[in-house]
């Protein structure tokens, strides 16, 4: 089974986020997502500064078996990537929620996040 | 779609918590834990794969040897009873049909192992070949399950489950005895890299043997391996995969193994005289292994392209090294671009490729 702590909230193509106390936004794949890819062995992640639309690609994660894109699950400005993963992406696979954080974002509408997943309903998605 | 065929350790797999996947037709398992870590521990201590996928082929008669000679590139009038051989056979084009290994068990009798998706084809293949020879061909691919224990504490592992002289057993022959009581065709033989055995017995025997190569490994560092690690071992150490580096429109000279095509070993084979013609005329292309220096993974059919940007060839595997930490592959690249600069796009970024003679990392031991 997945773990899918219920603090945050999902996108249907399994990145989660997390509204910190301050307003801005951290960022990262579900459990699920790690767990599907099998060993990850690489994470492209924007520049700080980057500006993304909800939904759009900004980045590419790769594992062995394939490479896939990362989508924003909300519009923001990046304030903050986790360089780290550059040279141990296999963080992303032990610890998804917190050394594997990729982003934290300014979000443009934090009205917005509404429209994602609770931990229940993602829960659900995962079947 | 048609079932997936499954190994009599289908169960087993699940049961310690194998990603099983459909490799060929058959429901395998492509990891358990981690391919990466799988990978090390094989290059550590030792690993164990199921391959009771692949198929085996008894050839036997009086013309049995003299057949296989014609069959295969490599020389068979070299072996002896209990001498392994690698082999590709070839269709007249010098195209690959399938690599393979030969064992001579003893006189007029062959064993052959065929790679698991070419089963059909290669009985096809060899059967029609066969008909002016006085050989029986038997599939015995549903009898046997194939056990591969690899790695340097391999032969310590095996050595504490049977009474048969591990030490004996060179590399590339093959003894019979019994492992942890079950009757077994024990081969020296494998394809990581490594020193290691692979064990054929029974398929109704297979689960009691793993479970018992797994309880004598796993204090010595052994662990379950998967083909996900299979692959990045193989590749790593250099050694082709049909329908990779070698093809029907890939040729062993083209591929680099010239060493296994014996032109002058005084009887003609199928594909000899396209062999002949493409060492003499040079062939357009050839296989090239690279390195890149990053972690990006160049996957097969990345487009390969030259000094100037033109396309010169396509990625045939790729991977990360686990060991290297970082992209290695195979490519088919134009003869005249293999000494020029190639590069490849990933999303955007152009990685440069490394030409590496293989192996990649310093290994144990090689296919003879």
């Amino acid at each position: 089974m997945s773990n899918v702590p219920t603090n945050l909230c999902y996108a249907k193509s399994h990145e989660w986020l997390k509204v910190e106390t301050d307003g801005t936004a951290t960022v990262g794949i579900s459990d699920y997502a790690q767990s599907s890819l099998g060993d990850i062995t690489y994470v492209q992640l924007p520049k700080v500064g980057a500006v993304l639309k909800a939904g759009e690609v900004f980045g590419v994660v790769e594992s062995v078996k394939a490479a896939s894109d990362l989508y924003a699950p909300a519009a923001g400005t990046v304030i903050a990537i986790n360089a780290a993963l550059d040279g141990a992406p296999e963080t992303l696979n032990t610890a998804p929620y917190e050394g594997g954080w990729m982003l934290k974002l300014t979000l443009s509408n934090p009205s917005e996040t509404t429209t994602l997943l609770a931990a229940a309903a993602y829960e659900q998605l995962l079947g | 779609m048609s079932e997936l065929h499954r190994t009599p350790l289908r169960d087993f797999h699940a049961a310690h918590g194998a990603r099983l996947v459909d490799f060929a037709g058959w429901e395998m398992p492509v990891q358990y834990r981690s391919i990466l870590e799988e990978h090390k521990a094989v290059r550590r201590a030792a690993g164990l794969f199921d391959v009771s996928h692949m198929g085996e082929v008894d050839v036997r008669g009086p013309e049995a040897g003299k057949f296989l000679n014609y069959l295969v590139t490599n020389d068979v009038a070299k072996l002896y009873p209990g001498r392994v051989l690698y082999s590709p056979m070839c269709y007249p084009s010098g195209g690959v049909v399938d690599d393979l290994l030969v064992t001579m068990r003893g006189p007029d009798d062959y064993f052959l192992c065929i790679n698991a998706g070419n089963v059909p084809k290669d009985l096809a293949w060899i059967r029609e070949q066969s008909s002016p020879f006085a050989v029986t061909i038997t599939d015995r691919s549903d009898d046997y399950a194939l056990l591969a224990v690899q790695g340097p504490r391999a032969a310590e592992i095996v050595q504490s489950l049977t009474g048969a002289k591990l030490g004996l057993v060179q590399y590339y022959h093959v003894t019979e005895g019994t492992v942890a009581g079950i009757h077994c065709v024990i081969s020296r033989t494998g394809y990581t890299g490594e020193d290691g055995f692979e064990l054929y017995h029974a398929a109704g025997d297979a689960v009691a043997l793993a479970e018992a190569v797994l309880a004598a490994g796993a204090p010595r560092g052994l662990e379950l391996a998967g083909l996900g690690a299979r692959d990045s071992l193989r590749l790593e150490a250099g050694y082709p995969l049909y329908g990779h580096e070698i093809t029907q429109d890939i040729s062993p000279l083209t591929a680099g193994l010239g060493w296994t095509v014996k032109l002058d070993k005084g009887a003609d084979f199928i594909g000899r005289d396209a062999l002949v013609a493409e060492k003499k005329n040079g062939a357009v292309n050839k296989v090239v292994f690279f390195k890149t220096g990053d972690r990006r993974i160049v996957r097969a059919e990345t487009p390969v392209l030259g000094a100037n940007g033109a396309i010169v060839g396509r990625v045939l595997s790729g991977t990360l090294s686990p060991l290297l930490n970082e992209s290695i592959g195979s490519a088919l690249v134009t003869v005249a671009a293999a000494s020029e600069a190639l590069v490849v796009d990933i999303r955007g970024t152009k990685l440069n490729l490394h030409l590496v003679k293989p192996p990649f990392v310093e290994l144990k031991k090689a296919p003879q």
